[in-house]
């Protein structure tokens, strides 16, 4: 680098040095010639810009591994049923899982405090003002959990079916909610979200009827956005179709740990 | 609104790999967004406006370039640019499960000088 006017491109990445039409103040004298229209340089990075979350996660699926843990992270907009969902999994898995839940929340512990009734470890995050969790709320959140002989971790993200898409938690399944009061065209709307998905549940299948749900249609656009994700129809209301879906999950549980 | 957040430590590792090259002003800064992100480029540009004030990015303009859904069609061995965020193969019509691009949120490069 040219030790006078800092015109080489000795540092960073530099792939390529582009002309540009202004002048500059350029009165100092030193011995060699160059071109003096060339001062922009461009640096490569090529940084991936969530990647502290994404180290992060990998640093609690580790975890999860090393422990044996399988983790769900469950998203859908708010008032979907997800706290009713996760309640109701841990009453019908009774023994088979030892559960415990994460719930994020921009603020109150309603949703601890309702969870904390089914038995189950419950630790509330507040995010205050953010939208959605991230890796390191979740690896601070573990502290206050005794993870012993722990088989299935429930991760309750904060309502919402933009933001928390973007963010990895260290799961091994998103759970994606999508009630029939919503529509039917959710999947198409939000399709970061839901092409992110492991598994989508339709949820509060009891009021199918009074929403004129078209089920059909609903599945459709489910599978064009995320052909791969296990579907299930359920009410954690009346228990229909909470079966198929328990014996998922514990299915899931022991194939992760098998691994 | 994770935007703002996700513009701000974009930002940050902007000027910070200013002030280890010793870069004085930045000029560009560009990024990729995929379809898939969960990133809406307008957000971020609105946020970048904001954030930028006050730093050696100040006169930076922030180039986004959107990155299309790509998917691998196993039927047809082919990959497949998608038109919007659709996983239809274009050929035999059958959606895709394998995504090969579209989720990326990624700081390419970025223009500086050091006058």
């Amino acid at each position: 680098m040219c030790e006078d006017c800092g015109c080489g491109l000795s540092v960073g990445v530099p792939v390529s040095v582009s002309a540009h039409s202004h002048d500059h103040v350029h009165d100092h004298d030193h011995p060699h010639p160059h071109e003096h229209a060339a001062e922009h340089q461009t640096i490569e990075l090529r940084h991936a810009i969530l990647e502290k979350n994404d180290r992060l996660a990998e640093r609690n699926r580790g975890f999860f591994q090393a422990r044996g843990m399988f983790v769900i992270n469950v998203l859908s907009s708010p008032g979907s049923g997800k706290t009713t969902l996760v309640a109701e999994t841990i009453r019908r898995l009774g023994s088979r899982l030892k559960t415990a839940v994460i719930v994020g929340d921009l603020a109150t512990d309603n949703d601890a405090r309702r969870l904390r009734e089914t038995g189950a470890p419950v630790v509330q995050i507040n995010t205050g003002t953010v939208c959605h969790l991230e890796a390191g709320m979740i690896a601070r959140a573990l502290k206050q959990l005794d993870t012993t002989g722990l088989e299935l971790l429930i991760i309750e993200n904060v309502g919402n079916l933009v933001c928390p898409a973007s963010y990895d938690l260290g799961e091994h399944l998103r759970v994606v909610l999508h009630s029939v009061t919503e529509g039917e065209d959710k999947p198409l709307k939000y399709p970061p979200m839901f092409h992110s998905a492991g598994a989508v549940i339709i949820s509060k299948l009891d009021l199918d009827r009074a929403c004129d749900f078209n089920r059909e249609a609903a599945l459709a656009n489910i599978r064009r956005i995320a052909p791969n994700a296990a579907i299930f129809e359920l009410s954690a209301k009346t228990g229909a179709g909470m079966a198929p879906w328990c014996d998922y999950l514990t299915h899931q549980a022991k194939s992760s740990r098998e691994l | 609104m994770h935007e703002f957040s996700i513009m701000q430590s974009a930002l940050h590792q902007v000027l910070s790999e200013a002030t280890k090259t010793g870069a004085a002003r930045i000029h560009q800064i560009r990024l990729r967004v995929g379809v898939l992100s969960g990133v809406v480029p307008d957000s971020l540009q609105f946020a970048f406006d904001t954030l930028k004030t006050g730093t050696a990015a100040e006169g930076a303009v922030l180039t986004i370039e959107e990155v299309p859904a790509r998917f691998w069609c196993a039927a047809c061995q082919r990959e497949f640019v998608s038109p919007d965020f659709f996983a239809e193969c274009p050929d035999c019509h059958k959606p895709s499960g394998e995504l090969r691009g579209g989720r990326e949120l990624e700081l390419s490069s970025m223009e500086v000088d050091h006058v």
